[in-house]
């Protein structure tokens, strides 16, 4: 699957796109297809999200899983300081 | 400490107002983030991997009471209650809000701070020894000539826009505490026949092409030095390779020119600089150089130190300096409590700092390449309080040089140009040598991780170092033995292949024991390394 990801312009925030807007967790991103260099480009023109781009990811009963390490760290947050992650579930090393 | 005169705060009020005007028309969509992050870079915002990043300079990384004060304000107002202290003797912010940037910006005004040149191809924050005015062996104070430099390099209209950043660091000892020889620029002050001038260096670094910096200068008069150095620039400005990022540092015109070649470009450049009279007046010199007195040093003090509570003995002779002034001391504040990320210091401890600084430390406080704070001048009376209230709040860590004083960047748990975490290596290695007798019995041990090659960590530079790279997806480790940035400056060598996160703390390990077994009296790791070579070690960590 594709998701959508950016940082939110005010906050600086990492954020997914959820279908219907954005979200801090990955768990609420959707897979957006073949739409998705549209789709960044006409939210980062409302300025809705800053510096916009697609990842790869699988699918999995816990929501998408990017392929590559920055991005699975980039959703969990800093792996050493729990106290400010986002998501501490997201398996930064793969099995 | 130098204090702004009304050119110095005009400059930064300015910017301040600039970047306010710049932030709003961003945010209101005047202005696109590819029009937007050229203005944000040039006052240290970056966007980093979970939020905007902001690197505040800290010039030569010395710095007041008050000023700490208000890094600890702005960790706790605007930023999560904590900083992270630099290998450029910077601190950086790492969940700034953009809308709170020009309000920051503004509080560091106000205490003649700013975050300008924090990146950017421009003339980054001038460096220098911690120790600087108070070490017994420096030739003279090499504070005034970096502050002359930063006044010089500060928007500098000609070298604004480098073909890429540019460091430079003042030392003023032979004893080189501050890695110079891996600058853009390099210089030490030197003493002639009486007269205090700099040797000068050019074209090294670390980064991908490691490179330690050749002598290119012999001896450049004091009142000749910033003349000699912007002839440096012209040079590279001229012809520094533009066209490809990674060959655009200096130290690749230099090696592609050759030494000479490029020191006979320089000669004819300064000699047509010199007919120019941009040399500041001796006045000027004078003038910056008044605020780098001595303070009020008291003097008939006691050189005794009541050795009597184990804990602080060996605190004492782990983290305690000898100072030029009788009866004081160099205090080393370790940032490298066991099991804590390298550099990093929450407000309450920044604030700390702080308060012991202004009671006991003529309100200076210096910031170290090695992520750790120097209060540069103690009384030895007072170091017992002093250490049961850093011990008391997590800053009693002993272990300077030590291999648990470990230099790391922020690595992939940070930065977005990171292939690899730094932190998580840096504390499993600090975890397995957490026994303080082993770490004593190893000496001096520095190691140094990096998460990508651009070696922020200055992994070349470490006796160990620890480069991580990006395999297939993977975080892998290698190893290089033999680094030093010091006076005896080196380049490490890669041992072998590389290991993953937990291989690569054993492969430390096993070097040490290799150390253990065959170090002769007297001898560093270093010095054994230089000694046998790679190949015992090599053949224990893959034997």
């Amino acid at each position: 699957m594709i998701v959508a990801t950016g940082n939110d312009l005010g906050s600086g925030d990492v954020i997914w796109w959820t279908g219907s807007g954005w979200s801090r967790h990955i768990g609420e991103a959707v897979d957006v297809g073949t739409d998705g260099e549209a789709l960044i480009e006409r939210e980062a023109a409302a300025r809705r999200v800053n510096v916009a781009y697609l990842v790869e990811a699988d699918a999995t009963p816990d929501g998408p899983l990017p392929h590559h390490i920055k991005e699975r760290i980039r959703a969990s947050g800093p792996t050493v300081r729990a106290d400010l992650a986002v998501n501490t579930d997201i398996p930064i090393v793969k099995a | 400490m130098y204090v702004y005169d009304k050119y110095d705060q005009a400059m930064v009020d300015a910017r301040v107002a600039d970047f306010r005007d710049q932030t709003r028309r961003r945010l209101s969509g005047e202005l696109t983030e590819e029009q937007f992050r050229p203005l944000r870079l040039m006052n240290g915002l970056y966007l980093q991997l979970h939020a905007y990043m902001l690197r505040v300079a800290i010039p030569y990384g010395t710095l007041s009471g008050r000023q700490m004060k208000m890094l600890a304000h702005i960790a706790r107002k605007y930023d999560k209650d904590y900083g992270h202290f630099t290998t450029r003797q910077n601190i950086q912010y790492n969940w700034i809000k953009l809308e709170d940037a020009p309000d920051i910006l503004a509080d560091l005004a106000s205490v003649e701070m700013h975050a300008i040149q924090t990146s950017g191809n421009c003339i980054r924050n001038i460096s220098s020894d911690q120790y600087a005015g108070v070490a017994a062996d420096e030739v003279a104070d090499p504070r005034p000539w970096a502050e002359l430099l930063r006044q010089w390099s500060s928007f500098h209209p000609e070298f604004s826009y480098l073909p890429r950043k540019f460091k430079i660091c003042v030392i003023a000892s032979a004893e080189d505490r501050a890695a110079m020889r891996l600058h853009d620029i390099g210089i030490e002050l030197v003493e002639r026949d009486g007269v205090i001038g700099a040797k000068v260096f050019a074209g090294g670094g670390m980064g991908r092409t490691p490179i330690v910096g050749p002598e290119i200068k012999d001896f450049v008069a004091e009142d000749e030095i910033i003349s000699y150095v912007e002839a440096c620039l012209r040079v590279y400005n001229r012809y520094g390779r533009r066209d490809n990022k990674y060959k655009a540092r200096i130290k690749i015109l230099v090696s592609e020119l050759g030494v000479e070649e490029y020191k006979r470009q320089v000669e004819e450049e300064w000699a047509h600089m010199k007919t120019l009279g941009i040399d500041p007046p001796t006045a000027e010199l004078d003038r910056i150089r008044a605020h780098f007195v001595d303070p009020a040093y008291e003097t008939g003090l006691s050189d005794a130190i009541d050795r009597s509570d184990p804990d602080f003995a060996l605190w004492v002779d782990s983290q305690v300096v000898a100072h030029k002034q009788p009866g004081y001391a160099i205090v080393n504040i370790s940032l490298k409590p066991l099991a804590g990320i390298p550099g990093d210091a929450s407000s309450a401890q920044i604030d700390l700092i702080a308060d012991i600084a202004e009671k006991y430390s003529f309100d200076e406080l210096r910031v170290t390449h090695a992520q750790n704070i120097v209060l540069a001048s103690v009384k030895k009376a007072d170091l017992y309080t002093i250490w049961q209230q850093l011990h008391d709040a997590g800053l009693g860590e002993a272990n300077l040089d030590l291999v648990t004083d470990i230099i790391a960047c922020p690595g992939l748990d940070y930065c977005s140009l990171a292939n690899a975490r730094s932190i998580p290596v840096a504390q499993k290695i600090a975890q397995r040598f957490a026994d303080p007798v082993k770490q004593r019995d190893i000496g001096e041990l520095k190691l140094k991780i990096s998460g990508c090659i651009n070696a922020c960590g200055h992994h070349h530079a470490g006796h160990i170092g620890i480069l991580g790279v990006d395999r297939k997806g993977t975080e892998n480790y290698q190893l290089l033995l033999g680094g030093s940035g010091a006076e005896d400056a080196s380049l490490g060598k890669i041992v072998g292949p590389g290991f993953d996160e937990d291989g690569i703390v054993d492969a430390v390990e096993k070097a040490t024991d290799v150390y253990l077994a065959q170090r002769q009296t007297g001898e560093r790791f270093l010095d054994t390394y230089r000694r046998i070579g790679m190949n015992p070690f090599k053949e224990a960590i893959y034997g």
